[in-house]
């Protein structure tokens, strides 16, 4: 037998498991569960069918943000689908004593937003959420993926879920980033790279400079990406900065507690000689600025890059064709200089304070052009403070653009922000389905930097030449 | 939530030969404003089904009248992106009691099992099996065993055995699910809640 060197995910996971099933999955205790208005309803359902009741509330957090409307927050929610999709995520929150968050509320937000802000969020946990993207947790060296309805009334049933470990993968990227080369870029890339399923059946770390020198909101951006290449979820080994990023922060812990959380989280990093069953290694200096151009996050590259042709790319040439034609693309086109309808900067990705310093960037002394529609929406009402705190709003208003109020709001286009059919739009949310943001809506994945530059020039645009 | 025991489908299927159909090719989420889990089936695939008018695609496989059955059969990685299990509840609700593909992405393959949904993880070589025995009789039947574990194209007599944890078969075989077991181990989550320090 090998020694018993693990890695972070193994620590992390292990101390969770309350009992496991031969020849099926672990039970798996889960430390924090975020809700929101979309996943839940169906499960406080089932437990009423079942008359049973949620047995640890104090560690589930409600917040409502996937169906919410972003602008107008303070008059009632016009759509009555949505209203009664809030009303019931209110009146379940009350019913069995579980903190809400509900639009119009002072830290109500994205729920991968506001459970970092506040501390919610920490290492060494298990977090769940109905909602694929809860990977971005990981940032902080804790296991978080999403789960299905089902899975959301075990956790309120139960506070376990059934699952099986899954592999481990590790994603090295070292050297020095390029000028105009984001977190969104690094995560773009090496999707590009493993493609949109390549991660499928892992639980990835990420390790290696570039994420050792990376804020918490880059970790965060990075993290929350892991789905798209197939992965349950990404993490990062907590550090100095995870630290600094936590303490203080509302719900953190303090005093002798923090002193004690302190000690436990500096265990968690992999051992040196612990082995992985894939491993990839990368270099910084490769990486672009990305954009994708097909209609999965996997169909990205350089943003001076000619699109591939078919043959030069994995799976079928059916599917290939059927998503180019879908975007009005072809085969060895520049994606340089094509022409943008919509901007959109937000979602559980690019929703937070650092995303909107770099939109801020360009755009100051410039103006939005003509030929574009640009929705900004900060990803908590946290994030919208420090907007207008730290002037970004004055350049934005400067530059000829407005302020939403937060919500998950074109990312998946549930509430009125859908792009019209047929017009492209760049966009630093996670997901270029056909139709994510809107039936036939064509979406350009990129970074803060790439929408901004596209925003005021009105095509797809180099940053590095704004810069 | 309940749901029908599956042993052994003995069904037509119905192909969808593209890769990577994602959970909003599904069910878009403008749909998912429900509060309850029915009748998202009407909406499986609303956007290759429908054109804007809501007229019907004719060209879409679902408005095709010669295929049917309670088996789809999709391309490879099939069900990536959002978690949403309103994706397995259409496909439930539109009739489906099993989905076929050379690859499945995590969070569905869950949730597809989690409601009663069999997701049946075979070869790209027998996926084009499947595909052209459908391509040359959209009747041709499948035979899908689940305590066998092991898919039969009925036509050709091919066949091939399938994955499935022993737990999860067993809910499946008789129509239990996840929180029946849980529920029955609550003392021992007690116990470990207790020592847990956040």
């Amino acid at each position: 037998m090998s020694n018993q060197a693990s890695t972070l995910f193994d620590k992390v996971w292990d101390a969770h498991v309350v009992r496991k099933i031969e020849d099926g999955p672990d039970v798996f205790f889960i430390d924090r569960h975020f809700i929101h208005e979309v996943t839940s309803p169906v499960a406080f359902l089932g437990l009423e069918t079942r008359g049973i009741g949620v047995m640890y509330p104090e560690r589930t957090f409600a917040t409502a943000d996937h169906n919410t409307p972003t602008i107008n927050q303070h008059l009632p929610v016009a759509d009555p689908l949505s209203a009664n999709q809030l009303k019931a995520l209110e009146s379940n929150a009350a019913k069995y004593g579980i903190s809400h968050w509900g639009l119009g509320h002072a830290r109500n937000g994205i729920v991968h937003v506001v459970g970092p802000e506040n501390g919610i969020t920490l290492p060494g946990m298990t977090i769940v959420c109905g909602d694929s993207h809860t990977s971005t947790h990981g940032a902080f060296g804790a296991i978080a993926f999403g789960i299905g309805t089902s899975e959301v009334e075990m956790v309120l049933s139960s506070q376990c879920i059934m699952q099986p470990k899954p592999k481990k993968m590790r994603v090295n990227v070292n050297g020095q980033l390029g000028k105009g080369v984001t977190p969104k870029d690094v995560t773009l890339y090496i999707i590009s790279k493993l493609t949109t399923a390549g991660a499928t059946g892992y639980f990835v770390e990420y390790a290696g400079d570039v994420f050792e020198n990376m804020s918490m909101e880059g970790r965060m951006t990075v993290c929350n990406m892991s789905i798209e290449m197939g992965a349950r979820g990404g993490m990062i080994a907590p550090d100095e900065t995870t630290f600094a990023y936590i303490n203080g922060r509302e719900q953190a812990p303090k005093g002798e507690k923090w002193d004690k959380a302190l000690a436990y989280w500096k265990t968690l990093k992999t051992d040196e000689d612990a082995v992985f069953d894939k491993e990839y290694n990368f270099d910084a200096a490769d990486i672009e600025p990305m954009i994708t151009y097909g209609t999965n996050p996997g169909m990205g590259q350089g943003i001076s890059k000619a699109i591939p042709t078919s043959d030069q790319v994995e799976g079928g040439k059916a599917t290939y064709d059927k998503s180019l034609n879908y975007m009005g693309f072809h085969e060895n086109e520049s994606m340089l200089g094509k022409k943008i309808d919509y901007v959109f900067i937000g979602s559980c990705t690019n929703g937070r304070i650092e995303d909107f310093r770099a939109f801020a960037s360009i755009v100051k002394g410039r103006k939005k052009a003509d030929n574009v529609t640009a929705w900004i929406v900060p990803g908590s009402h946290i994030v919208e403070a420090q907007i207008k705190e730290e002037g970004i709003l004055d350049i934005l208003t400067e530059a000829g653009f407005e302020l939403r109020q937060p919500g998950c709001s074109a990312c998946l286009a549930m509430n009125d922000d859908k792009i019209p059919a047929g017009k492209y739009a760049v966009s630093t949310s996670n997901r270029n389905f056909e139709g994510r943001q809107g039936p036939g809506a064509r979406t350009l994945l990129a970074s803060p930097l790439v929408a901004a530059a596209a925003a005021v020039t009105g095509v797809v645009t180099d940053p590095r030449t704004l810069l | 939530m309940a749901y029908d025991k599956f042993t052994i489908l003995k069904s037509s299927a119905v192909p969808l030969p593209i890769e990577n159909v994602d959970t909003d090719q599904i069910i878009p989420a403008r749909f998912l404003k429900a509060t309850k889990r029915e009748g998202f089936g009407d909406n499986l695939f609303r956007d290759w089904r429908y054109n804007g008018d809501d007229t019907p695609k004719q060209d879409f496989v679902l408005n095709n009248p010669i295929y049917s059955g309670k088996i789809l059969v999709g391309g490879h990685n099939f069900g990536s992106g959002s978690s949403r299990e309103h994706a397995a509840w259409a496909i439930y609700d539109y009739g489906f009691r099993c989905v076929v593909s050379s690859f499945f992405a995590d969070i569905f393959k869950g949730n597809s099992l989690n409601i009663g949904i069999l997701p049946v993880q075979v070869s790209p070589e027998f996926l084009n099996k499947i595909f052209e025995a459908i391509e040359a009789d959209p009747n041709a039947e499948l035979e899908v065993n689940l305590p066998e574990q092991k898919i039969t194209i009925l036509a050709t007599g091919e066949s091939e055995s399938f994955d499935i944890n022993g737990y999860k078969k067993h809910n499946l075989t008789n129509g239990f699910d996840d929180i029946d077991y849980l529920q029955a181990m609550k003392g021992e989550i007690k116990e470990f809640e207790a020592e847990r320090i956040f």
